[in-house]
Formats: structure tokens, C-alpha cells, sequence
């Protein structure tokens, strides 16, 4: 561990800490969640806890491991091997070498895969506990887009099926609340109690919505990515949980970005 | 409207309920919550995300069915309603004043799944404003507050309210507002704790002003 990696693990500890405690006084004082929020911005100001995971997200890109004991360096996230900058602002997108449309979770699992030689298993284990490896990597590869406008290619076939697909899957009404995104996500300035519920038929709320992602919660002391956060709104809907990477996941993710074309990514964000 | 146009209407109504009913549609996504769902069981296929004519129909036409489609919904979600084996439609305003801020239950899969037996409720307040005192409520919904105080509570209205709550969409198609006791949500004696909640006049939702 260098001193750089030491000095950031007492950061992550103390900011871990405080976080909790925020958390405390924000459950206490329900009414006020939208204050709250605020004051968490106020005090998080000079140092989201996310670029802790945005660097350990980089040590892990650049780290030989894995049965080959390769790095992630010759991953290609879309834009070459090895590109970085400007992928997350253009994913999800085709792979030809996986004839899928995928995100950028998934795109990076798919390297752990081919270039490290993990199991999609192994990949994939506990992808969503705070701190996992894949929320750092995710976290690291979106800040390298930072400043870059949303465009999603939908000029192969696929990509545009999935476009349709996403669209349409956000207005799909089951279960036993006849939910659909559409219920909490189709109107202007709408709440759910006292949340802000942006509303993706608007490319401006879209737009808003779409630069802050991946996340740091405050609630959750951690970082959520884009799977992670429609996962959990898959779940409030009381549907069962969608497969990790599937398709239907990914086809959303198309549409929202598509809805958020153009807004300039300020990843990682800060949410409630 | 002419004739033409009419049986063009019925005919399109008719291949819209059959290919629903069927569980088959030409939407693309049919597939993709297929794999996305592989390892749902067939009781959560059954109550989570198969379809039911409404469901479907709400979800082809985005929540804006036309004219003829919209009469359809209509007729069949009047035709689910029921009113409670008891006749009560006035229960405790009180437990109803609980449910509606009760926001748990139901949650399922690995990662935050709910406790078996959590308590289930309306979550009314995620998209109404109620009682006045409750400052934490959403807008999905219009503002229910004073609801009993400014539209009375004769027998109509209480017919009215619990119908409502039991299947918002035999009054209004593809309503964003659950249809909690079509679905099973809640139990008639809840909805009608609710409809007290709405309607009696000592409930917190018409004190004051
Ligand atoms: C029952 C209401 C509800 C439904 C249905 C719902 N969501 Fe959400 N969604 C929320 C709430 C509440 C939040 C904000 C949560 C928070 O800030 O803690 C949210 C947040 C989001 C966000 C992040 C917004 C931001 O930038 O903070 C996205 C993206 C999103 N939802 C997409 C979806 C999609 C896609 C679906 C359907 C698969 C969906 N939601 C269904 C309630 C819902
Ligand atoms: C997800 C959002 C949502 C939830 C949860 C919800 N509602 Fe509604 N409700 C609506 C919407 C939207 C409307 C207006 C459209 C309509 O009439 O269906 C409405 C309308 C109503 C009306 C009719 C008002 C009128 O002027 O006639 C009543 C009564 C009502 N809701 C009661 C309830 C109760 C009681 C609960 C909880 C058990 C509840 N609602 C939960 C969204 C919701």
C-alpha cells in the first residue's frame, strides 16, 4: 500500500463515519429530507466520498489480477482498447466480440472475463455490497467522461431494438401495485412523500437526472451505478429482481440516456 | 361516429383483449422480461409480472387510451367491484390513518427483500397529501385533505370512496393510483378503515381549517 492508498483508506474510515452519523440525524428528522440534502452537499462539498472509489476504482484497472494476472489496460469499454475518456458518456453500446448491447457494468464484467480469466461468477459475486469492486470500476470509468455530453449510438440494429425495447419497458404495468417506471417517473415535478422523482419523458429532467450517475448515497454509504439504482426502483415496484446485466436492464439504460442526450456527465454524483 | 369506424374500433378492442389474454403480444419486450425474470417462480410470474387485460392494455397505449379502449377498461374493472360481506364501509379511522403511511411490504428479491410478514399498507401519503399535520407526503395523487369535511360522508360517497380505493380504474382507466383490493393489496376491512380515514368527520384528514 502506498502512503497515497494509506492516507486515502483513513479518509474513506473517517468519511464512513460521518456519513453514519448523518445518516442518523437525517432519519430522525424525516420532514426535513430535502434540507438535509442540502446540508449533506454543503458538508460533502470538497470531498465526495466517491472518488475514493473512483481511485481505488483506477488501482483495480491498472492491477494485474485474475487467473492470467493481466490488467483491465486492454479492455475495450467502446472506444478502443484501452480508451477510457469519453467511453461512459456513449455506453451502453454493441459489442461485436459479445453480439450484445451492453452497459458499462456489464462490459466491464465481460473483460474481467476475457482478460483475467474470472468466472462470470466470480465477476459477478456480490457486485452490489458498498464497495465492491465492480462499483469502483464503474465509479473510476465514469469520471473519466466527466464534462462529456450523454450520446448513445443507436446506429446498429441492436442498439436501436433495445432503444424501442427500453421505451417501452418504461411503461409496462404489472404486479400487485400495477406499477410501471411510468407511475413515479412520467409527470413534472412529482413526489414520492418528500423525493424529487425526476420525470424521464423530459429531456431536461433527464438530462439532470442522468450527468450525476454513478452516485454516492448518503443513506447507503455508498456508491450505486445506474444498475444498481434501477434494480432498487425494479424493487419498490415489487417485481422480482431483474437479472444482474440483463437485457431488459440494459434496454433502459439505452432509453434514459437517449432521453439525457447531451447533458454533460458530472460523475460521480451525491444523492440523499 | 360511423359505422365503419366503430366496427373498426371493436375490432381492434377485440384483437387487443384476445392477444393480451393469450400472454402473447408482438411488443418486443415480451423476451427480454423473459430472460430478465428466468429465475422468478411461477407463482411471482403469476402475481408480479404476467399481465392482466387492464395492465396490458394501459401499458400498449402509454396511459392515454383512446376513446374506445378506455370504455373497454371501464366496463371490465366495474365489473371486479365488490363490496365487503359485512356491508361495513366505514371501519376505524385510526387504523386507516396508520396505513396510509405504512410503505413497507411486498419487497421481495436477494438484496433488500422485506422480513417475512412485515406490515403491508396503502403508502396513501407516498402519493397524497392528507391530514394536515403530516408535512411528508407526495404528489402523484391530488390533495385528499379535508375530503370527508368538503364532500360530506352520506352513503353514496362511502360507496363511493371504498370503490375507489378498492379499483381506481373502474372510475378513471389507467390510473397511476394502485388497484388495492382488485390486486389483493388490502383487505376489505383495511379499505374500509381507510374510507373512515377519509370520510369521518373526527379523522385527522378533516381537522381544522
Ligand atoms: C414507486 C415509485 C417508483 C417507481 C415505480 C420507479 N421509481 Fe425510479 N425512483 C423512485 C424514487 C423515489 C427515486 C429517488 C430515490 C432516492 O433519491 O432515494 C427514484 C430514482 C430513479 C432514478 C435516479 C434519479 C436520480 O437521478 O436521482 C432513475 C434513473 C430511476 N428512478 C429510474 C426508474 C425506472 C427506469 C423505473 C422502472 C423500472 C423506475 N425508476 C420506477 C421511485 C420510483
Ligand atoms: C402511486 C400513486 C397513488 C397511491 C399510492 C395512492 N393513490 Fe389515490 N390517487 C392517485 C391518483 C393519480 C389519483 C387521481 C386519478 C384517479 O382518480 O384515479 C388518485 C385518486 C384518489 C381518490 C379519488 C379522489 C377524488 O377526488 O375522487 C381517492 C379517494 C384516493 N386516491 C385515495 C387513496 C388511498 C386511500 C390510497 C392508499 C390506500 C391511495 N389513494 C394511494 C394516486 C395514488
Amino acid at each position: 500500500m502506498t502512503w497515497r492508498m494509506r492516507g486515502l483508506a483513513a479518509v474513506a474510515v473517517l468519511a464512513a463515519a460521518s456519513a453514519v452519523s448523518i445518516v442518523a440525524a437525517a432519519t430522525d428528522a424525516e420532514d426535513h429530507a430535502a434540507d438535509e440534502i442540502r446540508k449533506y452537499r454543503q458538508m460533502l462539498e470538497d470531498g465526495n466520498p466517491a472518488e475514493l472509489m473512483e481511485m481505488k476504482g483506477e488501482a483495480l484497472w491498472r492491477e494485474a489480477r485474475g487467473p492470467t494476472g493481466a490488467s483491465l489496460e486492454a479492455c475495450d469499454l467502446g472506444l478502443g482498447p484501452g480508451v477510457v475518456a469519453g467511453a461512459y458518456a456513449q455506453l451502453p453500446r454493441f459489442f461485436a466480440d459479445t453480439g450484445r448491447v451492453q452497459d458499462t457494468e456489464s462490459r466491464l464484467i465481460s473483460c474481467m472475463v476475457a482478460l483475467q480469466g474470472f468466472t462470470p461468477v466470480e465477476a459477478t459475486r456480490d457486485w452490489y455490497r458498498p464497495g465492491s469492486d465492480l462499483e469502483a470500476l464503474v465509479t473510476y470509468v465514469a469520471t473519466q467522461s466527466k464534462g462529456m455530453p450523454i450520446r448513445v449510438p443507436v446506429s446498429h440494429p441492436e442498439e436501436a431494438r433495445l432503444l424501442a425495447a427500453g421505451g417501452e419497458l418504461f411503461f409496462r404495468r404489472s404486479g400487485p401495485l400495477d406499477f410501471s417506471c411510468a407511475t413515479c417517473h412520467s409527470q413534472d415535478q412529482r413526489r414520492i412523500r418528500l423525493q424529487d422523482l425526476p420525470n424521464f419523458l423530459n429531456p431536461a429532467d433527464a438530462r439532470a437526472s442522468m450527468v450525476t450517475w454513478p452516485a454516492y448515497r448518503v443513506s447507503q454509504s455508498a456508491v450505486w451505478t445506474m444498475e444498481r439504482r434501477l434494480i432498487d426502483c425494479v424493487r419498490q415496484m415489487r417485481w422480482p429482481e431483474p437479472a444482474f446485466g440483463s437485457e431488459a436492464i440494459v434496454a433502459l439504460q439505452v432509453w434514459l440516456q437517449h432521453q439525457g442526450e447531451g447533458g454533460e456527465l458530472q460523475s460521480p454524483g451525491i444523492k440523499r | 361516429m360511423s359505422v365503419r369506424r366503430r366496427l373498426f374500433g371493436l375490432v381492434a378492442v377485440a384483437m387487443l383483449a384476445s392477444s393480451s389474454m393469450a400472454g402473447a403480444s408482438d411488443s418486443v419486450t415480451d423476451a427480454i422480461v423473459r430472460e430478465a425474470f428466468a429465475t422468478a417462480t411461477p407463482e411471482e410470474w403469476r402475481d408480479r409480472l404476467a399481465q392482466d387485460d387492464a395492465q396490458a392494455l394501459c401499458s400498449r397505449h402509454r396511459n392515454l387510451p383512446p376513446p374506445e379502449v378506455a370504455a373497454q377498461i371501464l366496463e371490465s374493472q366495474r365489473a371486479t367491484l365488490r363490496l365487503p360481506d359485512d356491508g361495513r364501509l366505514m371501519g376505524d379511522w385510526r387504523a386507516g390513518e396508520k396505513l396510509a403511511s405504512i410503505g413497507t411490504g411486498g419487497h421481495i428479491g436477494r438484496i433488500q427483500p422485506d422480513p417475512p410478514g412485515r406490515a403491508k399498507g396503502g403508502n396513501c401519503y407516498a402519493c397524497h397529501v392528507m391530514a394536515p399535520g403530516e408535512v411528508a407526503a407526495g404528489n402523484i395523487g391530488p390533495s385528499l385533505t379535508g375530503y370527508g369535511r368538503l364532500r360530506g360522508n352520506t352513503p353514496e360517497m362511502q360507496r363511493y370512496t371504498y370503490e375507489k380505493i378498492h379499483n381506481a380504474q373502474a372510475f378513471f382507466p389507467c390510473s397511476h393510483m394502485p388497484r388495492f383490493g382488485h390486486n389483493g393489496w388490502l383487505t376489505p376491512k383495511e379499505i374500509a378503515d381507510l374510507v373512515a380515514f377519509l370520510l369521518d368527520p373526527a379523522s385527522s384528514v378533516n381537522a381544522g381549517r
